[in-house]
C-alpha cells in the first residue's frame, strides 16, 4: 500500500522518503488523568526512495501515532510558519453526515476516511517546499518515543497560546496589503460556499438514500404478488430482485461520495488555514504600526522637554505652566531617559518592519502556491464526481434486462419492469 | 405525455365534494330538443352476445367506435358549479344513424351510464370511474391538475367500454354518446321494472352458480382479494416513490446555486464549478420529467385497478361472482378472463412505458455528465505534469 509520491525529507543525509499511513488500530491505554480510553492509532511506514529507485525493496520503517499526535504536530508547524498556509487535518469530528452515516469515530468507515486523510495530511506537509525540511516533522516520521519531548521543548506551546489570542483579537490597523486583505476576504468566501456545499450535498444524499431504500418496497410486494399471478409469476419475481438490487446499491453509492465530500472539505479546513496566514500579516503590521507610532509620540516628548515647545497637551505640561517648570536636573534625567528609549523604539522599529516585510514576502510566495494547488486539486475533484455519477449511472442502467415489448402475450415470458 | 399538466398526487386524505351527487338539479340550462333512438328493453340487449368474436383480436382489427373526452369547461349556474366535456365519438358501427357525434356531459352523466352499464350487464366487469371524492390537500376542486386526471379517466372508461364485446353495443351507451340531452333518458319510468326483474334473476341465477360451483367460485374470491391487496400496495409504493422523488428534487433544486454562487468567488475554478452546476440542473430537469410520467401513466392505470379490485370485491359481496365461474356459459368466463388479460397488458404496459422511462432519465443524466468531462478534458498541459502532488 506504499504510495508513490516522493516527499522530500531533510535529515542529516537528506534521504527522500516515501510515507504512508498503512493501517488502524485500536489501543486500550490510559489517559491524561488516568482513566481508561479507547482510541485509535495509526501506522505511518517509511521508506527511502533511492532504495526503491535502486530496485532494492527494505522493508520500511514505521511507528504508531494516535490523533492527537498528528494535531501536535500541526500546532507546531502553524506556529512555527506563521507565512505558511498550513495544510489541515481530516475532522476530529465527523460533521456534515447523512442519516446513515455513522457519526461515531470509532466507526470502521470513519476510521478508513481518517486513514486516508492523515496519509493525505503528511503528504502534502512532506511535500511542501518549506514545511518538508523541517526537523520535528522528520522526527515525527522516525522517532516513535520521545518525539513529544523534541517538540516542547522547542517552546512553541508558548507562542501558540500568544497565537490564539492573537488571531481571535480584534484591532484596527491603519495601512494593511491590500493584497492580504483580499485574500482574507477571499478565505471567509471559500468558507462559506464549501460549507452550504457540503450541507446541501448532504441533503440531497438523505434524500436520494430514501429514493432508493422505498424501491425496496417495490421488491416485497412484487414477490409477494409473484405468488398470486400464475401468468405474470415469473416476471414479477424478476422485477422484484431488480428493485432489491437497486435498493441495495445506494449505500455503496453514496459511501463514494464520501470521499468527494472529504476533498472538499479539506479545503474547506485549508480556508481556514489561510485566513490565519492574512490575519498574522494583520497582526505584525499592527505590531509595526503601534511600535512606530509608540516611537512618533517619545520623540514628540522628547523633542517638547528638549525645545520647551508644547505641541501636545499633557498633564505634566499643564501643571509645568501652573506651578513652574521642574529642576533642570530632573529635566536632563527624563531626556536621558527618553533617548535610550526611542533608541530601543528604533530598533524595534526595525526589527518589526523586517518581520512584517519578511511575512508579508513568505506568505505571498506561499499563498499564490496554495492558490494553483488548490484550483488543481477542486477541479480534479469536480472531475472525479462527474466520474462517479458517470458510473452510478452505468450501474443502474447496464442492470437493467432488455426490454421486450412484444405482442400482447399475458403469459409467459413477459419482464415486467420496473420503476424508478 | 409530456408536456401536460401533472396529475396531482393521490396521497392523501378525501374531502367531500357535494357537487356530483345525485341531487335534484334546478338546471336553466335549455333542454334541448330531441332525443335519441326508443330505448330497447334490456334484456334484448343481455341477448345480444357475440361469441365468435370476443377475444383481443376484435380489439386489435375490428374496432369501429372512437371516443374522445377532451375539452372540459367550467358552467356556473345560480344553483351549482360544475365542469362539462366534450365527448366525441366516430363510429361506422350501423346501429349509429351517423358516423360523427359531439355531446358534452358532466361526471353525473357518466355515474348515470356506468350504473346503467352494470344494471343490465350485472354479471360483467364494468370498469370503474374516478373517484366521486377529491383528495385533500388540494384547495380547488376545479384544479387544473384534477380536471386533467379525471378526464383522462373518463376517456379510460369509455375506451374500455368501447372496446368490450357486449357493453359497446349497450344502448345506453348509444344514448350517452349521441343524445343533446340526457334529462328524458334519466328520468325514465318504463322499463324500470323489467330492468329490476332483469336484475333479481340475475342474483337468482347466481344463488343457483353458486350452490354448484363452490369450489370455483371461492378461488375466484380468494384471487380478488390477493389481487385487490397487491394492487393496492402497488399502488402505495408507488404514490410513496413519487413522494421521496418530489422531495430528492426539492433539494436537488437547493444544490445547483451552491456551486454557481461559489463560481463567482472563483477564478479559474469558477468554469468547472459552473459546469457541475449546470449537469445537476439539467439533472433536475430529467427528475422533474421522471415524475411527471411516473404519476402521468403509472399511476393513473394502478389507480384504476384498485378502484376496479374495490368494485370487483364489492360485486363478490352481491354474489354476481358466482356466475363469473359458469363454465356453462362461454359469454360469462369469456369476461372474465378477458378483464384478467386487460388486466395484465394495461399493467404491463404501464410498467415496460415507465420502465423505458427510466432507462432514458439514465441515459439522458450519463450523456450530461459525459458533456462535462469532455470539456474538461479539452485542457490538458497544466494537469499534466511529472510530480502527482495529490
Amino acid at each position: 500500500m506504499l504510495c508513490d509520491v516522493t516527499a522530500p525529507v531533510a535529515d542529516e543525509a537528506s534521504a527522500l522518503m516515501e510515507i504512508c499511513v498503512a493501517e488502524a488500530e485500536k489501543r486500550n491505554g490510559r489517559n491524561t488523568v488516568n482513566m481508561q480510553e479507547t482510541f485509535t492509532v495509526y501506522l505511518v511506514e517509511t521508506r527511502p526512495m533511492d532504495a526503491v529507485a535502486e530496485g532494492r525493496n527494505p522493508a520500511p520503517d514505521s511507528l504508531w501515532r494516535r490523533y492527537s499526535e498528528f494535531e501536535l504536530l500541526r500546532n507546531y508547524l502553524l506556529v512555527t510558519y506563521p507565512y505558511i498556509v498550513v495544510p489541515p487535518l481530516p475532522e476530529k469530528r465527523a460533521e456534515f453526515v447523512w442519516h446513515k452515516l455513522s457519526a461515531d469515530n470509532m466507526d470502521p468507515d470513519f476510521v478508513e476516511r481518517r486513514r486516508i486523510g492523515l496519509e493525505n495530511f503528511l503528504l502534502r506537509v512532506a511535500s511542501h517546499p518549506v514545511l518538508s525540511n523541517d526537523k520535528i516533522l522528520h522526527h515525527f516520521l522516525t522517532e516513535e518515543h520521545g518525539w513529544k519531548e523534541v517538540v516542547y521543548e522547542t517552546g512553541f506551546q508558548a507562542k501558540a497560546d500568544s497565537r490564539l489570542r492573537a488571531l481571535s483579537a480584534t484591532f484596527r490597523v491603519r495601512n494593511p496589503d491590500k493584497r492580504f486583505m483580499e485574500m482574507k476576504h477571499y478565505s471567509d468566501e471559500l468558507q462559506s460556499h464549501t460549507s452550504q456545499l457540503l450541507r446541501a450535498r448532504v441533503r440531497v444524499a438523505d434524500r436520494l438514500y430514501g429514493v432508493y431504500k422505498v424501491h425496496g418496497n417495490y421488491g416485497r410486494v412484487f414477490s409477494e404478488w409473484s405468488a398470486v399471478e400464475k401468468e405474470m409469476g415469473d416476471g414479477l419475481q424478476s422485477a422484484g430482485h431488480h428493485m432489491d438490487a437497486f435498493a441495495a446499491s445506494i449505500d455503496d453509492i453514496l459511501e463514494e461520495e464520501e470521499h468527494y465530500a472529504d476533498q472538499l472539505k479539506e479545503y474547506l479546513f485549508y480556508a481556514e488555514a489561510l485566513r490565519a496566514v492574512c490575519r498574522k500579516h494583520e497582526l505584525t503590521q499592527f505590531e509595526l504600526e503601534m511600535a512606530s507610532q509608540d516611537l512618533v509620540s517619545k520623540k514628540q516628548q522628547h523633542e517638547e522637554i528638549a525645545t520647551g515647545i508644547v505641541r501636545t497637551f499633557s498633564f505634566k505640561g499643564m501643571t509645568n505652566k501652573l506651578f513652574g517648570q521642574e529642576a533642570p536636573e530632573q529635566r536632563e534625567a527624563r531626556l536621558k531617559l527618553l533617548e535610550e528609549l526611542i533608541a530601543e523604539g528604533e530598533e524595534t522599529v526595525k526589527e518589526k518592519t523586517v518581520e512584517c516585510e519578511e511575512h508579508v514576502d513568505r506568505a505571498w510566495v506561499d499563498m499564490q502556491r496554495f492558490k494553483e494547488q488548490k484550483d488543481k486539486d477542486l477541479r480534479e475533484a469536480l472531475i472525479n464526481y462527474a466520474v462517479m455519477q458517470i458510473s452510478m449511472c452505468k450501474k443502474v442502467r447496464s442492470s437493467r434486462p432488455a426490454l421486450r415489448r412484444g405482442p400482447s402475450d399475458s403469459s409467459g415470458r413477459v419482464i415486467i419492469l420496473s420503476s424508478f | 405525455m409530456s408536456g401536460q399538466t401533472v396529475p396531482a398526487d393521490f396521497s392523501g386524505h378525501m374531502l367531500d365534494l357535494d357537487e356530483d351527487d345525485d341531487l335534484e338539479v334546478f338546471s336553466k340550462n335549455p333542454s334541448l330538443a330531441g332525443g335519441g333512438p326508443m330505448p330497447n328493453s334490456p334484456s334484448s340487449m343481455v341477448n345480444q352476445y357475440r361469441l365468435e368474436e370476443e377475444e383481443e383480436q376484435q380489439e386489435a382489427n375490428a374496432r369501429d367506435l372512437f371516443i374522445t373526452v377532451d375539452d372540459p369547461e367550467s358552467h356556473v349556474t345560480a344553483v351549482e358549479t360544475f365542469v362539462m366535456y366534450r365527448v366525441a365519438t366516430k363510429t361506422t358501427r350501423s346501429q349509429f344513424d351517423s358516423s360523427e357525434y359531439e355531446v358534452h356531459r358532466r361526471y353525473q352523466d357518466f355515474l348515470w351510464l356506468r350504473s346503467k352499464l352494470e344494471e343490465n350487464h350485472p354479471t360483467l366487469i364494468v370498469h370503474p370511474l374516478p373517484e366521486k371524492f377529491v383528495m385533500k390537500g388540494m384547495v380547488e376542486r376545479f384544479n387544473n391538475d384534477f380536471i386533467e386526471t379525471r378526464r383522462r379517466a373518463l376517456q379510460r372508461f369509455l375506451s374500455k367500454v368501447s372496446l368490450h364485446p357486449v357493453l359497446s353495443h349497450s344502448h345506453h351507451l348509444e344514448v350517452f354518446l349521441t343524445a343533446q340531452d340526457l334529462l328524458p333518458y334519466k328520468k325514465q319510468g318504463p322499463g324500470f321494472l323489467s330492468r329490476l326483474g332483469e336484475t333479481v334473476r340475475a342474483v337468482a341465477s347466481s344463488v343457483r352458480g353458486l350452490k354448484s360451483r363452490p369450489e370455483e367460485f371461492s378461488l375466484m374470491k380468494e384471487y380478488v382479494e390477493d389481487f385487490s391487496i397487491k394492487i393496492s400496495s402497488v399502488d402505495k409504493v408507488t404514490q410513496r416513490i413519487i413522494k421521496e422523488q418530489r422531495e430528492y428534487l426539492d433539494e436537488l433544486k437547493q444544490y445547483n446555486p451552491t456551486y454557481a454562487q461559489w463560481a463567482e468567488s472563483e477564478g479559474e475554478l469558477a468554469e468547472p464549478l459552473n459546469g457541475v452546476a449546470s449537469c445537476v440542473e439539467r439533472c433536475s430537469k430529467e427528475t422533474d420529467e421522471q415524475i411527471q410520467h411516473l404519476s402521468s401513466v403509472l399511476v393513473p392505470a394502478l389507480h384504476d385497478y384498485v378502484l376496479c379490485a374495490e368494485t370487483l370485491k364489492l360485486q363478490d359481496e352481491v354474489d354476481s361472482l358466482a356466475d363469473r365461474v359458469e363454465l356453462a356459459n362461454n359469454a360469462l368466463k369469456g369476461d372474465w378472463t378477458r378483464w384478467q388479460d386487460g388486466m395484465r397488458a394495461d399493467l404491463k404496459s404501464a410498467f415496460l412505458s415507465t420502465a423505458e422511462k427510466n432507462v432514458e432519465y439514465y441515459e439522458q443524466c450519463l450523456a450530461v455528465w459525459e458533456s462535462f468531462l469532455l470539456s474538461q478534458r479539452v485542457e490538458p498541459g497544466e494537469q499534466r505534469d511529472g510530480e502527482d502532488a495529490s
